[in-house]
């Protein structure tokens, strides 16, 4: 339950308000990640939140992308290299890599929510031949809100489809303008060998879930990261319960067959 | 083989399940069109005597907003209609349509689909359904934009 010591080697400012930090052990380090899963990240004298991990699987190497939102966010978001901030982890599901050979994978990601998705495009890149087909569709609200937008081509030309669409557009945006849910109905892949990773704000992930699920893909093959407020990491404390499940343990990473239930559930 | 206006109708997810007999009537006011890059599909206001299905390609849909240009309200791309306001009257455009970039279609004649509808309500049933599905996803997807999925929780 102790944080470790972590010390902030390098920072990118991704948008106006959101950056990833890349942190590295000053002493012992924790275990490496799998992606999907997430660390509790301590910005020293302000508070603790939940991080997900955003970057390849690495036990000397933390990667975690943030966007301020409130008092520990923004202390973190604002953390310059060679500060030190403390984090506990890895916690939680992560999204079930590798999923069988030969299956096509789905990867959606809004806002924010393409940070928890890249360790998980990495690992496709990496192992590209494993599957059929491989997309990763991204939204935001607009362009200057798109993450991570200098590796589309990169993983495009690594053999991931790449789609990309905003909410709203000023006329220097040349791509897509509509929600990131338009873009499964024209995306080619086998719903019955499909699997299909999402994240982002939960209304998002709903209706891109019954688009995918509108396809044929079966709910227990959509995976969705659902957050809450974690607060211990190890399922003690019960903050982020969610009916039966307790996220910190039993997600962030949930089949849609156990979260569609849950999440249509008013103020669960 | 260059496919015929028919096979287009026929592999148009738009148009599935419908009868031979209504594909065939439906191709005689259908024919292949390209918009090279760049090319405006129409403007806003002006009368909408066809309507497209999209085979290849994308196209935007866009107003024009005083001080910012030609501001693209929402993408079409494979498989997807374009425009319905050839529907009903007055038979204008409500939005204007832009190609960014060259892209295939099968264009169909407004008049000819609304005569052929009048003679033959079954195909205009069966018309007219696909049409409001395609309305009803269209305001479902301008219902998600207005929720701004993405805005930050106070």
């Amino acid at each position: 339950m102790m944080p470790l010591p972590y010390r902030v080697t390098g920072r990118r400012q991704e948008t106006s308000d959101t950056a990833t930090l890349i942190l590295e052990p000053v002493r012992q380090p924790m275990a490496a990640a799998r992606p999907g899963q997430f660390s509790m990240v301590y910005a020293f004298g302000v508070g603790e939140v939940p991080i997900s991990v955003s970057g390849p699987p690495d036990a000397d190497l933390v990667v975690h992308t943030l966007r301020a939102v409130g008092a520990v966010t923004r202390a973190l978001h604002d953390a310059r290299v060679g500060q030190v901030l403390g984090l506990r982890g890895p916690y939680g599901t992560d999204w079930g890599l590798p999923v069988p050979v030969g299956s096509d994978l789905v990867i959606v990601g809004g806002g924010i929510g393409l940070a928890p998705l890249r360790p998980a495009v990495y690992h496709a890149l990496d192992q590209r031949a494993r599957y059929r087909r491989v997309a990763v569709l991204i939204g935001a609200r607009t362009p200057d809100d798109l993450l991570f937008t200098k590796e589309y081509d990169d993983w495009r030309a690594g053999g991931v489809e790449v789609g990309v669409t905003v909410d709203r557009a000023d006329t220097t945006w040349a791509g897509r303008v509509g929600v990131v849910p338009d873009l499964i109905t024209g995306l080619e892949f086998a719903p019955e060998s499909t699997v299909a990773l999402v994240c982002g704000p939960e209304v998002m992930m709903r209706f891109t879930a019954r688009a995918l699920l509108r396809r044929g893909v079966p709910p227990a093959a959509v995976r969705v990261s659902l957050e809450r407020n974690m607060h211990c990491g190890t399922a003690l404390c019960g903050h982020c319960q969610l009916g039966p499940l307790l996220l910190c343990r039993d997600g962030p990473v949930v089949g849609y067959d156990r979260a569609q239930p849950l999440t249509g559930v008013k103020e669960l | 083989m260059t496919a015929t206006s028919y096979d287009l109708l026929a592999a148009s997810a738009f148009l599935t399940g419908l009868s031979e007999g209504h594909l065939r009537q439906l191709s005689y006011t259908a024919s292949r069109c390209v918009f090279r890059a760049g090319s405006r599909v129409f403007a806003e206001g002006g009368h909408a005597d066809r309507f497209w299905l999209i085979n290849a390609g994308r196209i935007d849909l866009d107003t024009h907003v005083p001080g910012r240009g030609d501001v693209v309200v929402e993408t079409l791309g494979p498989g997807a209609v374009l425009g319905w306001s050839w529907l009903f009257p007055p038979y204008r455009w409500h939005f204007g349509a832009f190609a960014p970039q060259t892209t295939f279609a099968v264009s169909l004649d407004a008049s000819g689909v609304r005569r052929l509808c009048e003679r033959d309500p079954a195909l205009g049933y069966q018309l007219t359904s696909r049409f409001v599905q395609v309305v009803v996803e269209r305001l479902q997807a301008t219902r998600m934009r207005l929720l701004d999925l993405y805005k930050v929780p106070s």
